[in-house]
């Protein structure tokens, strides 16, 4: 896990290096709350470049920190994420409260 | 013995949360034999994970026991079953459900049979409560045209 702290927008980059399963959940959630909660941001963004394979448990992380970060008032949106981890995405339902952004749009 | 299978393997390991990348990998390179698309390939690895890691949240509740995988390959068709030792499934009917799960202090989000189902072409659950539970998985591999070609070029070639 890699994270990137725009100062400027107030905006959260989690940036995910690793297959996501239930084994590997447990060690990126604990790093992603740890920077939220110490960032405050107002938005955070996944940035899944670098990531081949995502099962349901990333499901439940993605839907864990969105609520976190909506209790802080903020939003989250993901980015970069492949044919293969949309798929997953696309069929879970949550693409309507954590929405896929064109990196170029991403404030 | 003569299998009536063109191949079959079966692997068992300990219900240990870093095997579920192992079983996904393995079961996709055997499955590679089917010369399947990336993303059909993933589907498989999509599948098996999820069905490894009930074994271990719900069958063992993170407990150790054994796993066990069997796959078989006939025709353009893979058949994975993926079995545990563990507490069972109460009720087949809402476990399969969508967004239906025991574990959501966990934050699971119970999807996993939606995307077994949505991912594979068929999938059957067998459970008996403090016996075990069995989850078996059908895919077929569509046959690529390009495939077909590269034969035909080989065998113009050669």
């Amino acid at each position: 896990m890699n994270s990137k702290f725009d100062k400027k927008d107030n905006v959260l980059y989690l940036e995910i290096t690793e297959e996501i399963d239930h084994h590997t959940t447990e060690k990126i959630r604990r790093v992603m709350d740890n920077e939220i909660t110490r960032f405050m941001p107002r938005k955070i963004v996944f940035d899944f470049s670098n990531v081949s394979f995502m099962d349901s448990a990333g499901i439940g992380l993605l839907i864990g920190r969105y609520k976190l970060i909506k209790l802080l008032g903020g939003t989250a949106e993901i980015i970069n994420a492949n044919k293969i981890i949309s798929k997953v995405l696309e069929m879970s339902g949550i693409l309507k409260i954590i929405p896929i952004q064109n990196e170029e749009n991403v404030s | 013995m003569k299998s009536k299978y063109d191949n079959e393997m079966e692997l068992e390991f300990l219900s240990k949360s870093n095997n579920e990348a192992f079983a996904r990998i393995t079961v996709a390179a055997f499955a590679a034999q089917l010369d399947p698309t990336i993303e059909e390939l993933a589907d498989i690895k999509t599948a098996v994970s999820e069905a490894v890691t009930n074994c271990i949240i719900h069958g063992y509740e993170n407990t150790e026991g054994l796993i066990k995988i069997k796959a078989t390959l006939l025709k353009n068709e893979i058949e994975i079953e993926i079995s545990d030792s563990g507490k069972g499934i109460e009720d087949i009917e809402l476990a399969r459900k969508p967004l239906y799960t025991t574990k959501g202090n966990l934050e699971r989000s119970g999807m996993g049979f939606t995307i077994m189902e949505s991912f594979m072409d068929e999938v059957t659950i067998n459970s008996v409560v403090d016996i075990g539970t069995k989850v078996t998985m059908k895919k077929r591999i569509k046959k690529q045209e390009n495939a077909e070609e590269n034969e035909e070029k080989n065998a113009l070639i050669n």
